[in-house]
């Protein structure tokens, strides 16, 4: 690591393009070009502003808002280790930091519950200079309290303890806003790290940027908003996509009633051909989305998709099962509102009738038997549910009949694929009979498969995005 | 490169200022890229939710430049001949017949002629690039064409230069600003993007609208505009179809001025709703959501009467 003298140039360079390297490491395309852009942009600009350097290089570098979130990870974490990296080079100037820097008189003097209360008054008041200060100094006095366990965690939490801060969720209303709290743990917590790395002379390993961070929702409300957007953004890419091909006339056959008409403008010459309009085919769709408690969490996010689907298709039908099918076409005529919607299925669905376990047998022989007889060419079904069916025959016979009678069938199982058919999935018995199979646990291989359906691209080869 | 622009701004708190000197309030960051732009010419992509100023933005860079706008307006199906040149078709014809009634030999030369720039339809694009004046190019809603149309702009947003096959390459007389939008509809090319700046342009914070609001409505009581403000946060936190862009912000300001309320109590707000929310499934979201949470508020004069006559 060379030593960083923040204006030269040519190490500037280098960061940079160390930087570039971790993005791209993160999943973000930047190429040269970016990384020669960020360089003009950082040249441009004065370097007095933390936030113009941060920005110049995310306008740079980041190119849509989800390569924003994964920049700012990165960017926190890059440019904290490039400090930390430099001040190891200045061993002399590390030295005198890692001195205490409380008399021990004067240490003895303070106890935590002082120091508590100062924290606290410092949060009520957003004194971020004064909080930073107080955390240094709750770091050295628990240093005399016993010593430090090494895991940042663990004297995270003993600091914490120790200064017995209280957030204002409790019963009696007084405690200290939440936000405050966490920003200054976040800044006892950076303290820790840096004196962690000093003392051990090095850097810890860098990690790798987590798949999980962008995985679907798996619990709570709080990411139905994220679900939300999801479909939000899908919505209007479905909407999009239909007249994307609707626009592209120039490969349609020529309609001769039009180019005569245009012709007359120019004396019956011909000059602009008047082309027959394409007509983009909807599809017909027919989507069975398993609601069991094995795929709650899912079956949510399923049913949201359904929602923005019925906006966009017209020729859609959708089914819920459990131990049995139902249709719920009309609901989603009826209620346009989502939380209504999953209201009324639950309370009219009817696809529960003794034991709440899902058994995918019975549901194609029932919908072999309902609905098989409207299926033709054109229709495609699609399956959302995860093959688990809980012991119980899987009749993949009557999936044949139903995959034969369809034009196209596709699978979505919000199972990873390695997951399929341990226990009691039963997913191989139905992949014969399928046009593909998907597996569907992040937002984007949703969004990946209903780019594929709208387009009318859909083919059969397998899940390869 | 780029020709002088009329003013050059040295840094980005200048582009705030002129900006500003427009009506246009831009935070850091955005002044920050539209000095990036004008320094490294460099297209801007802007993206964000519907109604934050994008558009607006690219007209504040005109005017507070003194450059010409020219706008192309983006829609599927939107292809060269509406956007780039077309030839003029009824014009060539025109000068065939009349050339042909001499009949004699100079039949190349007349061909040469028809396809020179005089017998040229200047679109948009065209337009931005042989202007003798910097221009501000405004691209809008880009994201509502179809993919072809995003590759024909490559060659005009990289190399500021349009080839045209009878005549040979246009190439920018002047650097313009160029700023593209989108409503993130549809991905764009990665192709596009690394050619652009990107920024994106969300709802913007309670300050900065309270500050917008009152540039445009001076005349508004202070309080009123920050209650104002809040709700309309409130607002746009709920799951609404269409969330009020600033624009209606103004307009709600505008209204209340009009019916002479100083305050935003139950009966203002379900008399002047349908100015910020302007779908049914939403009014009622709205009407569920907030007027709950209007009574008890530390609104400016709340004097005893509830809701009703003001």
């Amino acid at each position: 690591m060379t030593a960083a003298t923040p204006a030269g140039e040519g190490t500037v360079a280098g960061r940079v393009v160390a930087f570039c390297g971790e993005l791209r490491a993160a999943g973000l395309a930047v190429g040269t070009s970016e990384t020669r852009d960020a360089l003009g942009a950082l040249e441009s600009i004065g370097w007095e502003s933390r936030t113009d350097f941060r920005e110049a290089l995310a306008t740079t570098l980041a190119k849509s808002q989800r390569d924003r979130e994964v920049f700012d990870l990165v960017f926190e974490r890059f440019f904290f280790r490039t400090a930390e990296g430099s001040a190891l080079d200045n061993r002399e100037l590390l030295e005198t930091e890692l001195e205490p820097a409380l008399s021990d008189e004067l240490r003895d003097a303070i106890g935590f519950d002082d120091l508590g209360r100062a924290v606290a008054e410092a949060i009520e008041s957003g004194d971020r200079g004064q909080m930073a200060e107080l955390g240094r100094l709750a770091i050295e006095l628990f240093r005399t309290e016993g010593e430090p366990s090494g895991v940042v965690g663990v004297d995270l939490q003993r600091i914490r303890r120790g200064l017995g801060l209280r957030a204002s969720d409790d019963r009696d209303g007084t405690g200290l806003p939440s936000s405050g709290i966490r920003e200054f743990e976040e800044m006892v917590r950076e303290e820790l790290n840096r004196r962690q790395i000093a003392r051990q002379g090095k850097l810890p390993p860098s990690k790798p940027m987590l798949e999980l961070n962008r995985a679907l929702p798996t619990q709570g409300a709080r990411d139905l908003a994220e679900v939300r957007r999801a479909v939000v953004r899908m919505k209007r890419r479905l909407a999009t996509l239909g007249q994307e091909q609707r626009g592209s006339r120039r490969t349609g056959t020529i309609d001769l009633r039009r180019t005569m008409r245009a012709s007359l403008e120019t004396g019956g010459v011909p000059l602009r051909l008047g082309y027959r309009p394409k007509r983009p085919r909807k599809p017909e769709i027919f989507v069975l989305c398993d609601v069991s408690t094995s795929v709650s969490s899912s079956s949510t996010f399923f049913l949201s998709v359904l929602h923005a689907l019925h906006d966009s298709f017209r020729r859609l039908r959708s089914f819920v099962f459990v131990e049995r099918i139902s249709e719920v076409t009309h609901l989603f005529e009826e209620e346009r509102e989502f939380p209504r919607i999953s209201e009324r299925i639950s309370a009219e669905g009817g696809v529960v009738d003794v034991s709440g376990y899902t058994d995918y047998g019975r549901v194609w022989l029932e919908f072999l038997e309902g609905v098989a007889p409207d299926l033709g060419p054109r229709s495609n079904v699609i399956v959302l549910g995860d093959a688990r069916t809980n012991g119980r025959p899987p009749a993949t016979d009557a999936f044949a009949q139903v995959a034969s009678a369809a034009g196209k069938i596709f699978w979505l199982n919000p199972e990873p694929r390695p997951y399929w058919n341990y226990g009691d999935s039963v997913m191989s018995a139905y992949l014969p009979s399928l046009d593909g199979a998907y597996e569907c646990w992040k937002t984007e291989h949703l969004e990946q498969f209903v780019d594929l359906i709208a387009s009318g691209r859909a083919s059969p080869t397998g899940p390869g995005r | 490169m780029a020709g002088s622009a009329p003013f050059e701004p040295e840094t980005p708190r200048e582009v705030a200022t002129q900006l500003a000197g427009t009506g246009y309030l831009a935070d850091q960051t955005t002044a920050l890229i539209a000095f990036l732009a004008q320094r490294l010419g460099k297209p801007i992509l802007v993206e964000g939710p519907a109604g934050v100023g994008k558009t607006e933005l690219a007209k504040a860079l005109a005017s507070s430049t003194g450059r010409e706008l020219v706008r192309l307006q983006c829609y599927e199906g939107l292809d060269e001949a509406k956007a780039l040149y077309e030839w003029n078709y009824r014009k060539q014809l025109l000068q065939i017949q009349a050339d042909g009634t001499g009949e004699s030999a100079g039949d190349s030369s007349g061909l040469e002629r028809i396809f020179s720039s005089e017998f040229l339809l200047q679109r948009p694009l065209m337009q931005a690039i042989a202007s003798e004046e910097p221009v501000v190019l405004l691209v809008d809603e880009i994201d509502k064409t179809d993919q072809e149309f995003e590759a024909m702009l490559l060659e005009l947003l990289s190399d500021f230069q349009i080839t045209i096959p009878e005549m040979g390459r246009v190439e920018a007389r002047t650097h313009p600003v160029v700023v593209l939008t989108s409503n993130d509809s549809r991905e764009l090319t990665e192709a596009l993007k690394r050619r652009c700046l990107y920024l994106w342009l969300d709802y913007p914070e309670p300050e900065r609208e309270l500050e917008i609001v009152r540039l445009h409505e001076p005349s508004i009581d202070e309080s009123l505009a920050r209650r104002l403000v809040e709700v309309v946060a409130m607002v746009r936190e709920l799951d609404l179809k269409k969330p009020p862009s600033i624009a209606e912000s103004i307009d709600w300001a505008r209204t209340l001025l009009l019916i002479g309320a100083d305050q935003i109590d139950e009966q203002v707000f379900r008399d002047s709703l349908s100015i910020i929310v302007k779908h049914r499934t939403d009014m009622d979201t709205v009407v569920a959501g907030i007027l709950p949470r209007l009574g008890n508020s530390p609104g400016p004069g709340k004097n005893g009467t509830p809701a009703g006559t003001r």
